[in-house]
């Protein structure tokens, strides 16, 4: 089914997936990646890794004997232990979509102290630094290998 | 048919725009066939929000996974590293870090200094005012007086070490090893229309400040000044030859797909180390059976990468992370041949800052780092901005089995074969790696590093695509002579990555620059009998 959305069983099972990746935090205040700004952006997303997402789903149906989300909490650790496990490239890519919604969210970014901003125009200050560290470096004789 | 042209050259990156510039002052007509389009600024990633993210998908460094309808595919399955390009006016210019060491003296004598490999047919010093000029036309920063070289004078001032190079900075005095700022090819002024780098951070997917050299802003634009012409979305699918075995034009696809002839005089090839033998490979015909310039039967053969060894850490306090260009220092310390080691040649350390957000998010997942559930954000806090890493980009010698031939199924969008590699790191390479994981280790940990992890080789750190069309002056071991001319068609050149010897242990575009200026002066030297 390239191109075809996720089905709503899937969706369902992302989002749950999601929160175990990255559940939402009272102590940091963020929210989880099944929040949903950040999750309509992962649905939004998926893109070229669909296919793959899809794979990594229908493989976490199949650990999960149905329905992940319907999955007692107790249940779900041990799921997502053998997912981790077996889950190989597929998981990676559908873990990296997850990441690449999650920290570019507004609330994240300022939660860690950065501006939800692209880096143009404004770009970022970096320090000159001490250049005389180059001291000792400068003393040394040149050492390239003469070849004549 | 189109007019014939005196000069038809293949490719408009890093080599085909060097040579363009310089063969222009000739007043020949000339021509540049380019498979991809020209990039603007404010399509660069660093313009939008999802800047990171654009890095996995239209601005990934893969063409595979980039997949844009101006890229063709490469199987490099059965290789350890994966093939890193871009397809556009600039070629791998528009997506490259700007670091810009030139090779070493010592690189062009490898078989008389050390009895590996081959010598070049050219020299240091001989290249050494196109490296010059080339220098002036990318607008190079950097500091003259490194001890690793001899004398150069950048014209711009050094990037800003930061907080990171700091850090490495007094590490490599604590251990009494070389270092010093890099040659990069990043404005630290305004230079030349350019404006100087505001420190965006992303620099490798192309420059929206236009701070970054690449050559769609340095070389094109004065080329087209002086009279070349540059055709877009041409892409060329073989060379012809005519009844004298001399080349004489290329077929190519234009924008809408529709098939062009473009008749030449003289035809140079600038299409890198993958993309040169397999256009070579794809001319075939009853003179030329198998591909064109190859009587030698090298072309594609000896393919070298650059095997990077990637080792980094955390350190306590926050440093630039992404902030800032992402390299700014280079050690040497290693480069040249010691023999109380286990293997010939050195590498380059190549000093970097940190990752993005979502980069560093992303890597450290993947590497375990990174946990799911309660413990993410504690951890995550403790590792965004605080990664410090180095890389040896170690010196890959020639070895005729690594090498580029066609697939026998791929094929890009135009039905034209694509390129198959199939490459093994080297028993010099691997022991020269371990070496630098360990120094590299040894520098992190008098960084006051911790938490160190290693990747050896970088897997999608095929960025140097070399020696796949070696010059020479033994036609039986050579594709080209000393200054870029095949041995069998007497019209054909090649300027890019390909031509080249042995790899060094640096990045090569500076290098590759100077000798395109360099062959291109041979031409201009050699005009009244440049076939003979």
């Amino acid at each position: 089914m390239p191109d075809e959305p996720l089905t709503p069983a899937e969706t369902r099972d992302l989002r749950c997936l999601a929160a175990a990746i990255i559940p939402a935090s009272a102590y940091y205040g963020v929210p989880g990646a099944d929040d949903d700004l950040i999750f309509g952006d992962i649905l939004k997303s998926l893109g070229r890794d669909r296919d793959d997402v899809r794979t990594a789903l229908t493989h976490l149906a199949t650990l999960s004997g149905g329905s992940f989300t319907d999955l007692p909490p107790d249940r779900r650790a041990g799921v997502i232990a053998t997912f981790r496990a077996q889950g190989a490239t597929p998981l990676a890519i559908l873990t990296r979509v997850v990441l690449l919604c999650y920290y570019r969210d507004d609330r994240v970014m300022r939660s860690l102290n950065m501006e939800p901003r692209p880096p143009f125009p404004k770009g970022h200050v970096v320090e000159q630094g001490d250049w005389s560290l180059l001291d000792p470096v400068r003393a040394r004789a040149p050492f390239y290998r003469r070849v004549s | 048919m189109h007019d014939k042209v005196d000069v038809l050259i293949i490719g408009s990156g890093a080599s085909g725009a060097a040579v363009a510039w310089s063969l222009a002052e000739t007043r020949m007509r000339i021509l540049c066939l380019e498979q991809g389009d020209w990039i603007k600024p404010t399509d660069y990633p660093s313009n939008g929000r999802d800047w990171e993210a654009r890095f996995f998908s239209d601005f990934a460094t893969s063409p595979n996974r980039r997949a844009r309808p101006t890229d063709y595919p490469i199987n490099d399955d059965n290789s350890p590293i994966k093939v890193v390009n871009f397809n556009g006016v600039g070629g791998s210019t528009i997506l490259y870090t700007a670091h810009f060491p030139r090779l070493h003296p010592s690189d062009f004598r490898v078989r008389t200094l050390d009895g590996v490999a081959d010598d070049w047919p050219v020299d240091y010093e001989t290249l050494e005012p196109f490296f010059a000029e080339n220098d002036r036309m990318m607008g190079v920063s950097g500091l003259a007086g490194d001890p690793a070289y001899p004398p150069k004078q950048p014209p711009m001032p050094p990037l800003p070490l930061g907080k990171s190079g700091t850090r490495f900075a007094k590490a490599m005095n604590k251990l009494g090893w070389h270092w010093w700022p890099s040659d990069s090819t990043i404005a630290t002024t305004d230079y030349e229309g350019r404006a100087r780098c505001i420190n965006l951070g992303h620099c490798t997917p192309g420059c929206a400040q236009g701070a970054k050299a690449s050559t769609d802003i340095t070389y094109w634009p004065q080329a087209i000044r002086a009279g070349v012409e540059l055709r877009t979305r041409s892409r060329v699918r073989e060379i012809t030859t005519d009844e004298h075995g001399m080349a004489s034009g290329a077929i190519y696809y234009d924008a809408d797909g529709v098939e062009q002839f473009q008749p030449a005089e003289v035809v140079i090839v600038a299409c890198n180390g993958v993309g040169t033998p397999r256009l070579l490979l794809n001319s075939t015909s009853g003179r030329f059976p198998n591909g064109l310039a190859n009587a030698s039967g090298l072309v594609g053969k000896n393919l070298m990468f650059h095997p990077y060894a990637n080792v980094y850490g955390y350190v306590d306090e926050p440093l630039d992370g992404n902030h800032g260009p992402p390299l700014c220092l280079w050690s040497q310390e290693f480069y040249e041949t010691d023999r109380t080691r286990d293997f010939v040649r050195g590498y380059t350390f190549q000093f970097g800052r940190g990752y993005a957000a979502i980069l560093e998010a992303i890597n450290s997942t993947a590497a375990g780092r990174l946990p799911w559930g309660e413990e993410h954000h504690r951890i995550y806090r403790q590792l965004l901005n605080h990664r410090i890493g180095l890389s040896a980009i170690c010196e890959d010698l020639p070895e005729e089995h690594n090498r580029v031939t066609l697939d026998p199924q791929l094929k890009d969008s135009h039905g034209i074969p694509a390129p198959k590699i199939d490459y093994t790191l080297g028993a010099n390479s691997r022991r020269m790696m371990e070496h630098g994981i360990a120094r590299a280790k040894e520098v992190l940990a008098a960084a006051g590093a911790g938490n160190i992890g290693t990747e050896a080789p970088i897997l999608n750190g095929g960025w140097h695509l070399l020696g796949t069309a070696r010059m020479g002056d033994d036609p039986e071991r050579s594709v080209v002579n000393g200054w870029g001319r095949s041995h069998d068609v007497k019209n054909l050149f090649i300027v890019d990555g390909s031509i080249w010897v042995t790899s060094g242990g640096v990045n090569p575009t500076s290098t590759i620059q100077a000798l395109a200026l360099y062959i291109a002066d041979s031409i201009k030297q050699r005009l009244a009998n440049l076939f003979d």
